[in-house]
């Protein structure tokens, strides 16, 4: 096994579908340690290419190592290295927490008594021993993608591949599947984490890559990602449709760029890097002149931003939105 | 360096590994039904239902060729019946798992993938079996009198022989189907296909041409077959399918297996496409 610090690496993975390409020369290098952040919309290829890497599709084309190890050839070994939770992994709703994490366990090989005292520790650990023996049927989401993790854990893999963890989970249960996906790191598992929420990859990952028609457009930091569109923006968005080239004025003096107006919602929003001198001087500036303001603030630039930028299209979410 | 030896701590190999998962996987399926025991009750709901209202509403109107008692007659008709719509049972819990990812999370883990069907075809023979007890001794308590002995443990056999090759049909049907909504829809495809056989009527009284279509239905001869062992009235005609009912109370489910374990085999090798 050669270990050159990356816990993944695939090049050049090709799928078809009939005429559709799922990944089409897609690359990807995960160093052995960190949370990797996998972005993209609806469709980009994110989940084919984790089913490909995590050993439950085959690729058409391209070379991929999980662990060193080669998904095609050695897929039983890969399975023996990795976690998989997310959308497409689940646990059995029927069974209690408990029964499901021994019978994982069983079938991870450990053995009875061992499956039996690794279910124990995991529920503990996740934060679920006082429901561990209720049906997984009556489970909070929160409660379900934490066992979810836990069953992932069981052999403590060297990589886990997380999909869209917290889709449709409330904040509160969001935040404590981050706590959880932090204290695994630091264990020093290797995470993949596909999400759809640019926040999400920024909270958790060092590092980020996006995927778009089934290719890798970008691979930065969280930050570097960020600045590529522009970084903060100051945003205002007045009362009257009359103001805004009084407003664009304003802005662009202390704007790092072009200030941008949207006549139908109201508003005025310009990069800029000086961020809260720059809000202060707009808004004191603003009211000296009498404009009337209904909001004005930072705004930081969203995964949609991001994409904008980097592909000239919308994420698929937002223009289903706009066409609604 | 590998931290985990995948033949096991003991050193066992790979047949063990694939009978101790498969093994796992069967525990799972039972304790569903200990988690859930009105599921085994809804299974049985129908036939025991089916048997009175056949039995004691039409059971006077009814003939038996060759004479006999008609709720001696319905009885093996009856445990055909639910070992024939088994089916519908394994293609649920297969599409119930499939389309919620558990499936994918076995297929994930360093299992033996063979263990995830063969696991539900022991469940659902095991689940077979007391359905067939509690289905007998619900017989037993409304008259019915087997010959006992070696026969009616033929007999016994015959029928899971029947549920063994429909597993198949089972899990392809519930790798086929899109959803568990739809897997339920399979009732209504099952229901006449069991109706326009020999289960509830002697095919020599119905249509000449749905005589002969009920007589080849293969169930039909697991019905005669069983019927035959058990003692009780055949009702049989004078087609050959139905003079060799034992026989092909033996073939048909090699037929049926050989026909629909490489579908079903197939369908879950093409989960990986």
């Amino acid at each position: 096994m050669k270990d050159d610090g990356y816990a993944v690496r695939a090049e050049g993975l090709e799928k078809r579908y009939g005429e559709k390409r799922a990944l089409d020369g897609f690359d990807l290098t995960v160093r052995a340690g960190t949370v990797h952040g996998l972005l993209g919309p609806n469709g980009a290829g994110k989940t084919t290419a984790v089913r490909i890497l995590s050993t439950l599709i085959r690729l058409d084309g391209g070379r991929a190592t999980v662990a060193g190890l080669d998904v095609a050839r050695q897929a039983r070994e890969v399975r023996a290295r990795i976690g998989l939770t997310g959308q497409y992994a689940a646990v059995d709703e029927v069974l209690t927490g408990r029964q499901n994490l021994e019978m994982f366990g069983r079938l991870f090989h450990l053995g009875g008594r061992r499956a039996r005292a690794r279910a124990a520790e995991l529920l503990e650990q996740f934060d679920l021993t006082d429901a561990a023996d209720k049906g997984v049927g009556d489970y909070s989401g929160g409660m379900r993608r934490r066992l979810d993790l836990a069953a992932s854990m069981i052999l403590t893999p060297a990589v886990l591949f997380l999909d869209e963890p917290t889709t449709g989970l409330d904040p509160r249960s969001r935040g404590e599947v981050w706590e959880s996906v932090r204290a695994l790191v630091a264990g020093g598992t290797t995470v993949l984490l596909t999400t759809q929420y640019l926040e999400e990859a920024d909270r958790l990952a060092s590092r980020i890559t996006v995927i778009d028609r089934g290719r890798s457009i970008a691979d930065d930091t969280p930050d570097g990602l960020k600045n590529r569109v522009g970084g903060d923006r100051v945003e205002v968005v007045v009362a009257e449709r009359s103001d805004i080239p009084r407003v664009v004025k304003v802005v662009a003096r202390v704007a790092d760029g072009e200030p941008e107006a949207d006549e139908t919602e109201l508003r005025v929003h310009a990069p800029v890097t000086d961020r809260v001198g720059a809000l202060t001087d707009v808004a004191r500036t603003l009211q000296d002149e009498g404009v009337r303001v209904e909001d004005i603030g930072l705004r930081r630039p969203s995964l949609d931003d991001v994409f904008l930028r980097l592909t000239g299209h919308r994420t698929e979410t937002t223009e289903k939105e706009a066409a609604a | 360096m590998s931290a985990f030896d995948l033949t096991g701590p003991a050193g066992h190999g790979r047949v063990y590994w694939a009978l101790a998962d498969c093994w796992n996987v069967v525990r799972r399926g039972l304790t569903h039904y200990q988690r859930q025991p009105v599921n085994i009750a809804w299974q049985l709901g129908f036939p025991i239902l089916s048997v009175l209202l056949y039995g004691y509403v039409f059971g006077s109107a009814m003939r038996v060729p060759g004479g006999g008692d008609y709720k001696d007659f319905l009885m093996p008709g009856m445990f055909v019946m639910t070992m024939a719509f088994g089916f519908i049972n394994t293609a649920t819990v297969v599409v119930y798992d499939s389309t919620k990812g558990v499936i994918d999370r076995f297929r994930s883990m360093p299992m033996a993938s063979s263990a995830v069907v063969a696991g539900r075809g022991v469940t659902d023979l095991i689940v077979a079996c007391a359905e067939l007890a509690i289905l007998m001794l619900t017989a037993l308590v409304m008259g019915w009198r087997p010959d006992g002995g070696w026969e009616f443990l033929a007999a016994f056999g015959l029928l899971l022989w029947l549920r063994f090759a429909l597993i198949w049909l089972g899990v392809w049907l519930g790798l086929l189907v899109p959803n568990p909504e739809a897997a339920g829809g399979l009732f209504a495809v099952a229901f006449p296909l069991t109706m326009i056989s020999s289960i509830f009527v002697a095919p020599q009284l119905m249509p000449d041409w749905l005589g002969w279509v009920a007589a080849w239905n293969p169930i039909s001869s697991t019905a005669a077959a069983t019927r035959e062992l058990f003692g009780t009235p055949v009702g049989g005609g004078d087609s050959w399918v139905e003079q060799h009912a034992l026989l092909m109370a033996g073939v048909w489910p090699v037929i049926l297996t050989a026909l629909f374990l490489p579908l079903a085999v197939r369908r879950f090798r093409r989960l990986s496409r």
